[in-house]
């Protein structure tokens, strides 16, 4: 059981990392399509920052410094220059695959995986429930999500995000500078988002090419299955974590192929959209650019 | 004086002017941006970039092969690249692409093994390429539907349902269906298409086959269907004004429905270029990103057929010119190109023309960016021609 707990934790970490970053983005206006992107993007920087430095914490730097830069781009792209979100999101997740692959080639002349670098741990303590336990990133994302939801609620900038995010023009005419919130909302995904990949790579010790594997798709679906809510997207990533581990532990069995324990977090989003049980309904301003 | 006065013929001229400068200036403008991150990497690589895109174009345009592989992979994004356009022209945004073609060549594959080999090659065709179009209309028709009905975001239940199909169809290939030891299907017993290679020299060894006349007449029928029928009509007025098309009479929610089952289907068909012309069965994985590299295409070619057709060659010399310059640079170098074109485009093009506007001393057309989900039409970003024909 409590082998359980610690491996849904450990699994629920990259999500908890990215839906973070999603809750924020979306919260502020920004569609959050970019979260893979920035994980990929974190986790390569993280990767390359801990094998030329030997030091995991540099590596985390490095990766979270890797997510601002992508995030800026998008930033820049889609509020300064107010391009289309969701093509410049889709773009970003290319750009994030094909930047990370050339300089795989480039740094370490690979195209499949880096060098080990150096993470928390041993491999063989980390994967255990103390290496867990002593891993700061595991602390870190946890904080990271409370963080977040204080942030929302309970400070002026977290209210100008929200503002930024439903009604921009109102927010406007009381002096908000919606530009520069969103900005930093953005920035702050990819601090966010990017930990989620920082923690992939020093985790499994190494950089693989598209290692992230769709997590970041999966934080978007806990992001609008919690309804943008901290708390509830909380909750959706630890089930989602949970559904993955127990498919994991009961592989053996077969009792339900792999491929339909995959599928769990996607379906639940669109059942929420959809509506049947309490429906999930987006901040009003998502996707509409401010001038 | 005879004929027209000069003032009149003054501002057909200066208006002819204003359309030249704002149909070629953006695609320079965002041109020039992937021509300097292109080269940044050449030279980061320690490679000359001219050397570099010489070798590029010698690969794709320069030898039978490069070509016929240029036009068989061209003919894949051309259909998905209709598909996100003629959504696109609804105000929808079809990000589903990838799994719509993985779905419509997984149903070709099972029509061309259930029927007999026996059967006739024009109907054993026929039979699949229907089968392709159904495969991809019924994944286009679920985000179409909630879209219609509960006003579900088309954008993530597609991306979602991307996952969702691909792990299905995963699911079937892998236990059911599968070819020991490999991840497809058995071959096809009828429908296969002719290669091009088989009748002319200017293919040689390609896999570009029959399929390219197919992915040219959808490509004029989506022409037609949009500027010709009363139906293309309905579906551009929703993408330009949903609220103002319902008023007219349009029921808005019938035509998105509509519009993405028949944008799955085009999408749908894609798959008939593997598996009917190329491999002749299905295999995981066999779209490999087409189906996303149709939204570059959509946008490059400004959702209109002939734009799209063009756009199509340009991705496909990209993609297959990669393989050309491995040697020199990574081919990894297009993903990133492909990546950067999206954006330069998505951002110099709206902005190039508010540019244009604001030196007209006209008011910038900034005003009417709408959440997608109130107001689905395409914002403003996008550049669809409004007044075609």
């Amino acid at each position: 059981m409590l082998a359980f707990l610690v491996q849904t934790l450990r699994i629920a970490v990259p999500y908890l990392f990215a839906a973070a970053g999603g809750i924020v983005s979306e919260r502020a206006g920004i569609i959050a399509l970019t979260l893979e992107g920035f994980m990929l993007t974190g986790a390569f920087c993280a990767a390359l920052g801990s094998f030329y430095s030997g030091s995991p914490w540099v590596g985390i730097v490095a990766g979270v410094f890797g997510g601002v830069l992508a995030a800026l781009l998008h930033a820049l792209a889609t509020i300064r220059y107010r391009a289309d979100q969701v093509v410049v999101g889709i773009a970003m997740n290319l750009l994030a695959v094909g930047v990370t692959r050339f300089f795989l080639r480039l740094a370490f002349d690979s195209s499949s995986n880096s060098p080990r670098v150096p993470g928390f741990g041993g491999a063989e303590i980390a994967s255990g429930v103390l290496g867990t336990l002593a891993n700061p990133l595991v602390w870190m994302g946890l904080i990271t999500m409370a963080l977040v939801g204080w942030t929302l609620y309970r400070t002026p900038f977290g209210l100008r995000v929200r503002a930024a995010g439903e009604k921009p023009e109102a927010a406007a005419s009381v002096g908000v500078p919606v530009r520069r919130v969103r900005w930093l909302a953005v920035a702050l995904s990819g601090v966010c988002a990017s930990l989620g990949g920082v923690y992939l790579a020093l985790d499994q010790h190494q950089f693989t090419d598209g290692m992230t594997a769709g997590r970041g798709f999966i934080a978007l679906a806990a992001v609008i299955f919690g309804k943008w809510d901290p708390k509830r997207v909380t909750i959706a990533c630890f089930l989602f974590a949970a559904a993955e581990t127990m498919q994991i532990r009961l592989q053996a069995l077969q009792l339900v192929p792999s491929q339909f324990v995959e599928m769990i977090p996607y379906v639940l989003t669109i059942v929420a959209l959809a509506g049947v049980v309490g429906r999930a309904v987006q901040p009003a301003a998502l996707g509409k650019a401010v001038d | 004086m005879t004929g027209t006065p000069p003032d009149a013929t003054a501002e057909r001229r200066q208006r002819w002017r204003e359309r030249i400068e704002e149909s070629i200036l953006p695609p320079l403008v965002a041109l020039t941006i992937a021509a300097v991150v292109g080269d940044l990497l050449i030279i980061t690589f320690g490679q000359a970039p001219g050397e570099v895109y010489r070798q590029l174009l010698e690969g794709t345009w320069g030898n039978a092969y490069g070509f016929g592989q240029v036009i068989y992979k061209a003919t894949t994004l051309t259909f998905t690249g209709l598909a996100v356009a003629l959504g696109i022209r609804a105000g929808l945004f079809n990000i589903g692409a990838e799994s719509q073609l993985a779905a419509g060549g997984f149903a070709a594959a099972l029509a061309g093994l259930a029927i007999p080999g026996a059967t006739p090659g024009i109907i054993a065709v026929i039979i699949c390429i229907v089968a392709a179009a159904l495969g991809g209309g019924a994944v286009g028709a679920v985000p179409g539907v909630l879209r219609a009905r509960f006003g579900a975001s088309e954008v993530i239940v597609t991306i979602m349902l991307n996952f969702i199909v691909l792990a299905l169809l995963n699911y079937f290939v892998a236990t059911h269906l599968a070819v020991a030891e490999t991840l497809h299907t058995r071959e096809i017993n009828a429908g296969k298409l002719a290669r091009l290679a088989d009748m002319s020299p200017l293919f040689s060894g390609s896999a570009a086959n029959m399929t390219l006349l197919l992915a040219i007449a959808v490509a004029g029928a989506v022409w037609w269907y949009l500027f010709r029928t009363r139906a293309g009509y309905e579906l551009r007025a929703v993408g330009l004004q949903p609220d103002a098309a319902e008023y007219g009479g349009v029921r808005v929610g019938n035509v998105w429905a509509k519009t993405m089952i028949v944008s799955g289907a085009l999408a749908g068909l894609g798959g008939i270029n593997y598996v009917l012309g190329y491999k002749h069965y299905y295999e995981e994985g066999f779209g490999a990103g087409s189906g996303f590299l149709g939204i570059a295409v959509a946008l490059v070619g400004r959702n209109h057929p002939v734009g799209v057709v063009i756009a199509a060659l340009l991705f496909a010399t990209l993609s297959q010119g990669g393989l050309a310059v491995n040697a020199l640079v990574p081919k990894q170098m297009v993903d990133v190109l492909t990546a950067v074109v999206i954006i330069a485009v998505a951002t110099a093009v709206p902005e190039v023309r508010r540019a244009l506007a604001a030196s007209r001393r006209r008011e910038p057309g900034t005003g009417n960016r709408e959440p997608f989900i109130a107001n689905p039409g395409p914002s403003s970003q996008f550049p669809v021609p409004t007044s075609q024909q």
